[in-house]
């Protein structure tokens, strides 16, 4: 994707949509869970955006846009480290590798669809 | 929740994936997203244990920080890796991510 004006409006109000769409499952589930939610909810989106059929525009507005921004490395990393610092290395392990193997399972399943579809 | 936070949380999501988008364009593929995850990671430990105003959490935290570093994209790109190199970006992304939020966690509570 080369820079465009239309690219980066797209990414942009995907990101919007995407940042208020976290927002608002942080405010259902309490704790790491909603943060594990949507890294592998917007992951299995992802991997269907990136093998369906559709064009440029979907994927700046729906998988740069909202599913970058949906998803969040930065508090799943604190949330990690959090629990490093608290001594709970277990915890900590637990996340980091569940949300990883998740993430992943999640990407595999969206792209089979997105390639099903295709 | 009133509309004036939820205003914050967009602005501050709208900025933070332009800015990611950017960082995509000028280093483009895992080491792009690989550098405002590490990056994002630090600052936002920083951001959290110095900053306690609840709107400038919501637009800078919540909003911008969180949607300028990404999961999805890390996650697509290390399943089209080699094996050897999907290892390789899992493990720069957690090591130096992990490192960079707790550097930052201990950078803001001493501030």
């Amino acid at each position: 994707m080369s820079l465009s004006l239309l690219s980066a409006v797209l990414v942009g109000v995907g990101g919007m949509a995407g940042a208020v769409s976290r927002h608002t499952v942080d405010q259902r589930i309490v704790g790491k869970w909603s943060t594990v939610t949507v890294n592998v909810l917007g992951s299995v989106a992802l991997g269907f955006l990136v093998t369906a059929p559709v064009g440029d525009a979907a994927v700046a507005l729906a998988g740069t846009g909202f599913c970058g921004a949906f998803t969040t490395f930065s508090s799943f990393a604190v949330g990690v480290a959090e629990l490093a610092d608290a001594g709970d290395y277990d915890t900590a392990a637990r996340y980091a590798f569940g949300t990883l193997l998740a993430a992943l399972v999640g990407v595999a399943i969206g792209g089979a669809v997105g390639g099903t579809v295709g | 929740m009133d509309r004036s936070e939820l205003a914050l949380v967009a602005f501050g999501g709208f900025a933070g994936a332009l800015l990611r988008y950017g960082a995509s364009v000028a280093i483009p593929g895992a080491g792009g997203t690989l550098a405002v995850n590490v990056l994002g990671s630090f600052v936002l430990g920083t951001f959290i244990t110095s900053v306690s105003s609840r709107r400038a959490q919501l637009f800078f935290g919540t909003g911008l920080l969180s949607s300028f570093t990404t999961y999805s994209t890390f996650a697509v790109q290390t399943a089209s890796l080699s094996p050897m190199g999907g290892a390789l970006n899992v493990g720069a992304n957690y090591a130096l991510g992990f490192a960079a939020a707790a550097l930052g966690l201990a950078f803001g509570g001493r501030r």
